[in-house]
């Protein structure tokens, strides 16, 4: 393990991120806004409550994970497919560094990335609506730990791509849906019986309602289940690159 | 003992394609080798397999004593790769870019080091221009520089002239010279003729995914030295008469032609013997030509000469 190497990419990829750090912070700021203007303070005005709490809050932990989300992957995808589409990636690969260390710093600069917007996101929340957090330390453990996988899976992505379009393909097509009816703006128990059972079997659920759990000390499934469901995730991914590193698929050929 | 050692390495591409076909080679310790061969002949795929880029499908790659798959670490430490394309992050700054290079490789910030190189390469002016503002020759020292940053004691340098104009290209020769006197060894593959024979100690013909020559430039030079008598005939024989057995003749054009080739180093050449010995072996001729193989002759047959 080479940590000056490992900090040297990190660094970079970070630096890439505070070049254009006003577009990077801004828009997840504009668009939570926008956010809480339609859902909080348009609709939430007939909505009242939602399992005993006020909508505008109810929706933070979902709001800020969505975009923690789709951010993790974003950012981790495009930044192993960047280089391998630039080819600059022979240097990573030339360098006596293992594909272990490339994970830990791009997945690392991902989820340091997402982490920062989770953070903005609830800041700008506080202007919308009271926030007390119940659990904080466990909010930040559910918040950290789904920066990570969700970069790790973005990783994942970005080895896979080898195109833009397929680059943008499995976000849109799998995760956005999967994020968007993950209870973010709901609780998944108001839906009628079929459609709550086929909700249970998306991990997102889980991970919202966790990180719900941490704020409100309410969870629509067992906080344990949650915790598991991630760490399976983080697992998961974790499985998937180390095959990636033993076979050097789509990247050494 | 060779710092780089290439044992009966093969590559085939995930498309099935074989771009090296058992290679051997094995490059000497401060030595500067320069590999020739047409496009596609498995240059970068060579280059590729001993860097890391690529995995070998088979056989075994040292360098400095370390295998380069198993003990990737060490070996890699000693190698600096200058690619083929100009593979540069467009946004980023030339400065950072090659102390990025440096960290990659474990070591510590030194922008004394740093700024050797960038000065080596007459890049220092632009070290705070972003890689997209630069010419393309810039962009081709700017990657020199980034292999150099981590001091590595092998440099590969895949065409590191084309595309270059003639100035700038002595300027990456000078370069080469330069690292040379400090006792890297530089692998580098060209199309250049003149290159090969401006810098390199030994050169190596490769084609077709194998090596076909490595040898010395002075004794490629020498055999550049020979020069071919072409004898054309009046009648065309069957066979070279007996007579003529003594001489290092080769029949050709149908048995119109008689090719003798000699050391015009050497004190006699024999050419005025060979004439009258034609002669006296009843044989009249139509024509005499004589002409010198250059380093470019002995290229072209070998990579044609192949079945
Ligand atoms: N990734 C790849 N997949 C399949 N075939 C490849 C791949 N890379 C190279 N090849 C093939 O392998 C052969 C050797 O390619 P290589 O790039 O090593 O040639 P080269 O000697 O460097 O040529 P050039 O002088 O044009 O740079 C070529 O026929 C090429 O098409
Ligand atoms: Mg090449």
């Amino acid at each position: 393990m080479s940590p000056t190497a490992i900090w040297t990419m990190y660094l970079f990829e970070m630096k890439r991120f505070f070049r254009s750090l006003v577009q990077s912070l801004i828009s997840p700021v504009i668009s939570t806004s926008l956010y809480f203007v339609v859902f909080g303070a348009a609709i939430g005005r007939n909505i009242q409550e939602m399992d005993g709490i006020p909508y505008g809050a109810f929706i933070v932990p979902g709001l800020v994970m969505l975009s923690v989300m789709t951010q993790a992957v974003s950012n981790g995808s495009f930044g192993i497919y960047f280089p391998k589409f630039m080819g600059t990636v022979y240097e990573q690969l030339s360098a006596p560094v293992s594909f272990l260390e490339i994970v830990i710093a791009y997945a690392g600069a991902a989820a340091s990335k997402a982490l920062l917007i989770g953070v903005m996101i609830l800041a700008t929340s506080t202007f919308f609506v009271d926030l007390h957090i119940q659990h904080p330390l466990m909010a930040a453990a559910f918040l950290v730990l789904t920066c990570i996988s969700f970069s790790l899976m973005g990783f994942i992505i970005g080895i896979w791509a080898e195109s833009f379009e397929q680059l943008q393909l499995v976000p849109l097509l799998i995760i956005t849906p999967l994020v968007f009816l993950g209870g973010s703006f709901y609780s998944v128990s108001m839906l009628p019986g079929v459609w709550h059972t086929i909700s249970l079997f998306n991990p997102v659920v889980y991970l919202v309602s966790g990180f719900r759990w941490a704020f409100f000390g309410t969870a629509e499934v067992p906080v344990g289940l949650s915790l598991l469901a991630i760490a399976a995730f983080t697992g998961l991914c974790l499985l998937v690159i180390w095959r990636i590193f033993q076979t050097g698929w789509r990247i050494r050929q | 003992m060779p710092i780089v050692s290439v044992q009966d390495v093969t590559k085939t591409y995930a498309s099935g394609f074989q771009a090296l076909k058992g290679v051997n080679l094995e490059i000497d310790e401060g030595e500067i080798l320069a590999l020739l061969g047409p496009n596609g002949a498995g240059k970068t795929t060579l280059i590729s397999s001993i860097c890391g880029i690529t995995r070998p499908s088979s056989g075994r790659i040292l360098v400095g004593g370390h295998d380069v798959v198993t003990q990737y670490r060490q070996a890699r430490r000693l190698i600096g790769l200058v690619p083929q394309e100009l593979n540069l992050e467009p946004f980023a700054p030339v400065g950072p870019g090659v102390a990025f290079s440096r960290g990659l490789f474990g070591l510590r910030r030194d922008p004394a080091r740093v700024e050797a190189v960038l000065r080596q390469l007459s890049l220092w002016e632009k070290r705070n221009a972003r890689m997209r503002e630069l010419s393309g020759g810039m962009k081709r020292r700017v990657l020199i520089a980034k292999a150099l940053a981590h001091e590595p004691r092998v440099l590969f340098l895949d065409e590191p002239t084309a595309g270059v104009d003639v100035e700038l290209r002595r300027d990456m020769w000078k370069v080469v010279a330069e690292l040379k006197r400090q006792g890297v060894t530089i692998i580098l593959t060209t199309h250049y003729i003149e290159e090969a024979e401006a810098i390199a100690d030994r050169i190596g013909v490769i084609a077709d995914g194998q090596i076909l020559l490595v040898e010395e430039k002075a004794q490629l030079m020498a055999r550049m030295g020979r020069k071919n008598l072409s004898v054309h005939l009046r009648e065309p024989v069957a066979a070279i008469p007996a007579a003529l057995a003594g001489y290092e003749l080769e029949l050709c054009n149908g048995g119109r032609t008689l090719i003798y080739s000699y050391d015009t180093k050497s004190d006699g050449t024999g050419i005025t013997r060979l004439l009258s010995d034609l002669q006296a072996a009843g044989l009249s001729l139509r024509d005499l030509e004589t002409r010198q193989s250059s380093l470019e002759d002995i290229f072209v047959d070998l990579v044609k000469e192949r079945p």
